[in-house]
């Protein structure tokens, strides 16, 4: 198990490395831009095809907005639909042997922070600067470092959660191929490790299928959470 | 006991601290099956509440991992990426 690969380094600063992680959401991100043109060219009052998934889709995302942060706030749907796509992809990485995006602390803390900072803005533009620092002295004065570790620590967890749900399972699943491999080479089959082909399976639909799609729920579901909370 | 180096010692004590990191997971272990019990309670008491009851139960599940996750990332740090090691220089 190792970090993410570093391709080449661009000549800025001290060097800024691109990293496999990098190079895998440019891809994700083209696949899901080519998806937008292709679904979105030319839309029918009728709907065919690919136009019904993305249709239920939105319309799911619309539906989940609405119900978990009020009717005053559904237009984060599109934020919460974006964040939800690419976390999506970037968890199901895992299934085609690309390193999955969110194996990397970096990737999961920028949409962290993306969200700590709607948090922190929203707060202070919807309840006014007085408001919201005083929300800080709250219930006592001298609770003011507490409060703010807690506001901290929020995007930190959020990370954090999930960074180690993904990198946990990338782990396991580079754990389990070494030891079948080498078990395939203990029985004596020196031409290609025959146990690698099949077992795996039941893994992968787990750690990359059910783990990874339930964690991008999550963090989106999360982020909902908080910021309405925040909001109001 | 000789030969053994102050490195050696380090990474002995590193690998023996990451074990003992993960022992965290056993209160999220707990947590996780007691909020599953009661969503299970939940769904037989009110079978038409299932979808509410179910997110509000993996909400919560993953509010309560968040601990175990730690534990997770500080072995994770102790074995990939030790910082004990860069201090001896």
């Amino acid at each position: 198990m190792e970090g993410a690969r570093i391709f080449f380094t661009l000549p800025f600063f001290d060097g800024i490395p691109i990293t496999e992680t990098v190079v895998v959401t440019w891809g994700i991100m083209a696949v899901l831009t080519i998806l937008a043109i292709i679904t979105g060219r030319n839309l029918e009052k009728i709907p065919r095809g690919i136009q019904n998934v993305m249709e239920l889709y939105v319309e799911t995302i619309n539906n989940f907005t609405r119900d978990n942060m009020g009717e005053s706030k559904k237009g984060f749907s599109a934020y919460m639909g974006t964040i939800m796509l690419y976390l999506l992809f970037a968890n199901l990485a895992g299934l085609v042997g690309l390193r999955p995006p969110t194996a990397d602390i970096n990737a999961t803390f920028a949409l962290a922070i993306m969200t700590f900072f709607i948090i922190q803005g929203g707060g202070l533009i919807k309840k006014g600067p007085k408001t919201y620092l005083k929300g800080y002295l709250e219930p006592m004065p001298f609770l003011l470092p507490l409060n703010i570790i807690s506001e901290i620590s929020l995007p930190i967890s959020l990370a954090f959660r999930l960074f180690g749900n993904v990198v946990a399972g990338t782990i396991i699943l580079t754990l389990l191929y070494g030891a079948l491999g080498s078990l395939s080479g203990m029985l004596g089959i020196t031409f290609a490790p025959v146990f690698q082909v099949g077992i795996p399976i039941f893994f992968h639909a787990y750690f990359d299928l059910f783990s990874g799609a339930l964690q991008s729920f999550i963090f989106v579901m999360l982020s909902m959470v908080f910021i309405s909370m925040a909001w109001d | 006991m000789e030969g053994i180096t102050g490195r050696d010692l380090v990474l002995a004590a590193s690998a023996i601290g990451a074990g003992l990191a993960v022992i965290a997971g056993i209160g999220p272990g707990i947590g996780q099956g007691y909020a599953a019990g009661k969503g299970a309670e939940g769904v037989g008491r009110q079978p038409e509440a299932q979808g509410e009851i179910i997110r509000t139960m993996l909400l919560g599940q993953a509010v309560a991992e968040t601990t175990g996750i730690y534990g997770l990332f500080v072995a994770i740090m102790l074995l990939f990426a030790n910082p004990l090691i860069r201090l001896l220089g």
